[in-house]
């Protein structure tokens, strides 16, 4: 059995403008000690989907099952999550600075962390988060305890965060754009720690970016989001070298340094559709450079590609047309030309 | 103090700054006299040729900002020269400064707070015009909606007011109004790091096709290396209101000279597994001193793995080490050597 | 051309509908259409603005002009005023005049005072906030301090000081009047201008060699026209309070003209008698300021841009 098994997710909200679709048919699964990377840019779903594992959506109208251990999350009630929050599962956010609370000192809010979920004297609490805050690297911790929010760096309040979360060794850690917010040596510091935190405490990790070269570094496997849907999904390698889906294709294409080495970048044209008018069939289709017929009417399943196990891609392309390359983009090029007798909405011409 | 070429030039470089320093004051004493000094920009010289891109690179508070703004106009430097295509900046007033500014514009990073709220596009896009007092009315409308369609707007959207537009258009918005006096150099502060990784390529290539097209220089300031890398001719690095190094970009990501580069550069992500694993990470120990009581010698030695004595004392000249290129300039006295791997201090 | 990306071919038919673009006030105006009390209440306000507008129409219908005295029906055997009745609506006063004239010519005197009062005291308002919050530094702390000395005044104290030397009128209502407000309102102004000139889009301008006159008419005013609406819509019922005060204390509009004011001072003998004499004018004032309020509110809540920011860009897609 997997730890975590998401399925058929969807997440709603209604606004006064009509309902944000903002995940939609999201399953994926994450076994012990696993890394999954969730990508995607903004309005993609990622980071609704790891709120809503942890119950943190209010006012969502939220479908699926979420079973970790076996045990479905969504059908608990509020105190039940709250036992698992912070417990079993622990978050990271993006913005360190605005996840500590400025009045406090950082140890009192680890301890609090423990003492919510543990029935231990306080001086053990406090023992734990100055071996806490030594584990994550911060210097002299039995004297930074002490300390509040702002007297550390921005690197440091991450590293106190993930002290926090860690604090009740969760089995998964759901980290949501971590270093997002750092400088490159800083980020480095804090992925060289999640790693070496990882394994040596064997903790499953959902990390949550933009960052393709986070990914890279970092994941076992990787799930692309689009406009609240999986695209792709494979193990890293796969991804990043056998690519399916024309959107996972066009973000490594656009990314200088990747393995997509060009002269020239190819971004994606356009930018995603709203969540609340959202195109018909594939809702990639109005900025896919191989929209074909059946794309606008019929919105593709995941389909298995390239024989793989675990690849899947929502795309209508053969399943053997995969990579970065001039020459499959060429092979899809012709492909896509040839299923396509009427062009409706494509994005990809220029203004008359 | 070195320049950052060295190499004897054909043409006079378009920019050529001297030794310009920025300190802000921190603080007040009772007689309303700064308490101590934030050392943003601490002795830099660096030239910029014409029609090349040239990146700076550095961490949060490293000074590029400072220096963009310095060579702007927009702060008044501390001490030191900036000179224009021959013609000094620093000390003009600003009604002397006016007419220079058409030569040299700034593309900014938030494409939120850079645009007002509250006035048409047609409006912000032509405000070089009225300020200038170049064009108006019909004449300045026809200009600004050419401009439009240069950054690939849709002219009709003319009267639409900024929150109308997505992120990477309202980027578009501020490269039509950094372009409208045809300026020479423009000065790019973080251009794209606000923006998604499918917008940030459209505006990367919006600026490289402008680049060809007009002729334009480029400041180009980024903390992602994989950007400046990709955009940039050459390429800075800034540490602590210093230029450690400064190479052609193939140089500098071939073999960082200073320890700071190498390290920044191996911290850098790249989007491809391999890589990734190949790579030799340097992780620093601790965080960026404060700028207030910035380090002796050499500003990099409390976190440098190569440090010694001498770097305590003495501030390392920034200059060409053994044969690399002449335009290899770092401020080092125990360079990176080839294959070296950096560990732990 | 090559360089004309895509970016603006796949916007369809929903854009193209919008192309003049909506202002942030229109868009404002838009939300406050959908406030029901907000506009319930302009519709009241536009009805005192008419009716005062119109007062002379309506004292020759009723027949009796604010000042004329009814000394045969108007008032009792015991020289007591006359309640309500199908000579006077409204009933009359201690001397026999008309309430319902009085108090319809009373709405000339407050929306007079307070309009006049609040332009002045938000233009000066403006003016004084804005060079402190822009200029900053030395500038700064005269104007800041300038204003912590106004806002610190006794007023009541003041008024009558300078009544008793110059003597009530009209003019040093308005005068009296603004001159406690503009600081209130210019403390706020200061306080947007400062976060306004941080904003990225001034520093764009600089760099374009804008001058500072340039940058504050051009670029800082138009932010400030949402709060300071919302300021002068909520600083008119204090102003009109304020003039009903001093037209109370007898230190502003000299009788005979009818204030509401003046009208509460004298009804004060008779309230137990004549109910009244109290209650036209009170309420009066009462849905003045009160309709003023709610329409405050209302174009606070619509100029408000932190309910905005969630969805703004679908949000105005939807409406359209």
């Amino acid at each position: 059995m997997s730890l975590l098994e998401v399925r058929d997710l969807e997440v709603a909200f209604h606004t006064a403008d009509g309902t944000v679709r903002a995940v939609d048919r999201v399953s994926f699964t994450i076994d012990g000690g696993q890394t999954l990377a969730v990508v995607g840019e903004s309005g993609s779903g990622k980071s609704v989907t790891a709120l809503t594992l942890l119950g943190l959506n209010r006012g969502a109208e939220v479908a699926g099952t979420v079973l970790f251990d076996g045990v479905d999350l969504l059908a608990m009630d509020d105190e039940a999550m709250r036992a698992v929050r912070g417990n079993q599962i622990a978050m990271v956010f993006q913005d360190p600075l605005s996840s500590l609370h400025p009045l406090y000192r950082v140890g009192w809010q680890i301890e609090e962390a423990i003492l919510a979920h543990r029935d231990v004297p306080r001086q053990q609490a406090r023992a734990r988060a100055v071996e806490l805050l030594d584990l994550v690297g911060i210097p002299e911790p039995a004297r930074r305890v002490d300390d509040y929010p702002h007297q550390f760096s921005g690197g440091m309040r991450q590293r106190a965060m993930i002290a926090m979360a860690l604090a009740l060794d969760p089995r998964l850690l759901i980290a949501d754009e971590p270093t997002t917010a750092l400088d490159a040596t800083v980020q480095a510091q804090i992925l060289d720690l999640i790693r070496r935190l990882q394994g040596e405490l064997g903790t499953a990790l959902i990390i949550i970016t933009h960052d393709l070269g986070i990914v890279a570094d970092l994941a076992d496997d990787v799930i692309v989001m689009y406009a609240g849907r999986v695209v792709e999904r494979a193990d890293r390698r796969t991804l990043y070298y056998h690519p399916h889906h024309p959107y996972t294709v066009g973000l490594l294409r656009s990314v200088p340094g990747s393995v997509a080495r060009a002269a020239r970048l190819q971004p994606i044209p356009g930018q995603p559709p709203s969540l609340i008018r959202l195109p018909s069939g594939c809702r990639f289709h109005p900025h896919c450079e191989f929209v074909m017929d059946r794309c606008v009417d019929h919105d593709p399943p995941e389909l298995r590609v390239l024989g793989g196990l675990h690849h899947g891609s929502a795309c209508w392309l053969p399943g053997e047309m995969v990579g970065t390359d001039d020459d499959t983009h060429r092979r899809r090029s012709a492909y896509a030309g040839a299923h396509r007798q009427t062009l409706v909405g494509s994005g990809s011409t220029a203004v008359p | 103090m070195t320049t950052a070429s060295t190499e004897p030039l054909i043409t006079e470089p378009l920019l050529q700054v001297r030794d310009v320093r920025k300190y802000f004051p921190v603080g007040r004493g009772l007689l309303g006299g700064a308490l101590a000094e934030v050392k943003a920009v601490d002795g830099v010289s660096l030239d910029v040729q014409r029609g090349e891109t040239f990146g700076l690179v550095g961490e949060t508070g490293c000074g590029k900002s400072t220096l963009a703004r310095c060579i702007t106009g927009l702060y008044p430097v501390t001490s030191g020269h900036v000179v224009l295509d021959g013609t000094e900046l620093t000390g003009l007033s600003r009604r002397r400064l006016r007419p220079l500014r058409r030569q040299m514009q700034m593309i900014f990073q938030d494409p939120y707070g850079s645009l007002n709220p509250r006035r048409r596009v047609g409006s912000i896009i032509g405000d070089p015009f009225a300020v200038h007092g170049v064009a108006s009315g019909a004449e300045r409308r026809r200009r600004v909606q050419e401009l439009m369609s240069l950054v690939g707007l849709n002219p009709e959207h003319y009267n639409r007011f900024p929150a109308e537009f997505s992120g990477g258009q309202r980027q578009r918005i501020g490269v039509a109004r950094a372009l409208a006096l045809h300026p020479e150099l423009i000065v790019c502060d973080e251009p794209v790091s606000a923006l998604d990784v499918s917008i940030q390529a459209q505006i990367i290539n919006l600026l490289e096709d402008l680049q060809d097209e007009l002729k334009l220089t480029y400041i180009f300031i980024a903390h992602d290396l994989n950007v400046v890398r990709h955009v940039s001719d050459r390429v800075a690095v800034m540490y602590l209101g210093h230029i450690v190094e400064v190479a052609r970009s193939e140089d500098l990501y071939t073999l960082p000279r200073h320890p700071y580069s190498a390290a920044l550069l191996s911290a850098s992500s790249v989007a491809d597994p391999d890589e990734a694993e190949q790579k030799q990470r340097i992780i620093l120990r601790g965080d960026v001193p404060s700028p207030v009581n910035p380090p002796s010698g050499c500003p990099f030695h409390p976190r440098c793995p190569k440090a010694q004595d001498k770097c305590v004392v003495e501030p390392p000249p920034l200059e060409r080490k053994d044969d690399d290129p002449v335009d290899h300039l770092a401020a080092c006295h125990f360079p990176v050597q080839p294959g070296e791997v950096l560990s732990q201090p | 051309m090559t360089l004309t990306s895509v970016e603006t071919s796949v916007t369809g038919t929903e854009e193209q509908a919008a192309i003049e673009g909506r202002s942030p006030l229109q868009l404002a105006w838009a939300r406050l259409r959908q406030d029901r009390v907000a506009i319930a209440s302009a519709v009241i306000l536009v009805l005192i603005v008419l009716i005062a507008l119109f007062a002379p129409l309506i004292a020759s219908a009723v027949g009796w002009s604010p000042v004329q005295q009814d000394r045969t029906t108007g008032i009792s055997p015991e020289g007591l005023p006359v309640a309500p009745g199908s000579a006077h609506w409204f009933g009359t006063d201690n001397l026999g005049r008309d309430i319902l004239v009085r108090t319809v010519y009373g709405a000339r005197v407050s929306l007079l005072v307070g309009v006049v009062a609040t332009v002045a005291a938000s233009v000066v308002g403006v003016v004084v906030g804005t060079l402190a919050g822009y200029f900053g530094g030395w500038v700064d702390v005269a104007l800041a301090r300038l204003m912590d000395v106004v806002l610190s005044f006794p007023f009541l104290l003041f008024a009558i000081a300078l009544v008793s030397i110059v003597g009530p009128s009209l003019a040093v209502s308005v005068g009296v009047i603004a001159f406690f407000s503009w600081a209130s309102i210019g403390r706020i102004v200061r306080g947007q201008t400062l976060s306004i000139r941080q904003k990225e889009y001034i520093e764009a301008a600089r760099s374009l060699g804008a001058g500072d006159f340039r940058i504050m008419v051009v670029d800082v005013l138009p932010n400030l026209v949402a709060p300071v609406i919302v300021l002068a819509s909520l600083l008119m019922p204090t102003a009109i309070v304020f003039e009903a005060t001093l037209s109370f204390l007898g230190l502003g509009v000299v009788p005979p003209t009818p204030t509401w004011g003046n009208m509460l001072a004298d009804s004060l003998q008779f309230y137990s008698v004549a109910w009244w004499f109290v209650v036209f004018p009170g309420v009066a004032l009462l849905i003045t300021t009160l309709t003023f309020n709610l329409l405050g509110d209302g174009v606070r809540d619509a100029l408000d841009p932190s309910a905005e920011r969630l969805f703004s860009t679908r949000r105005k897609r939807g409406r359209r």
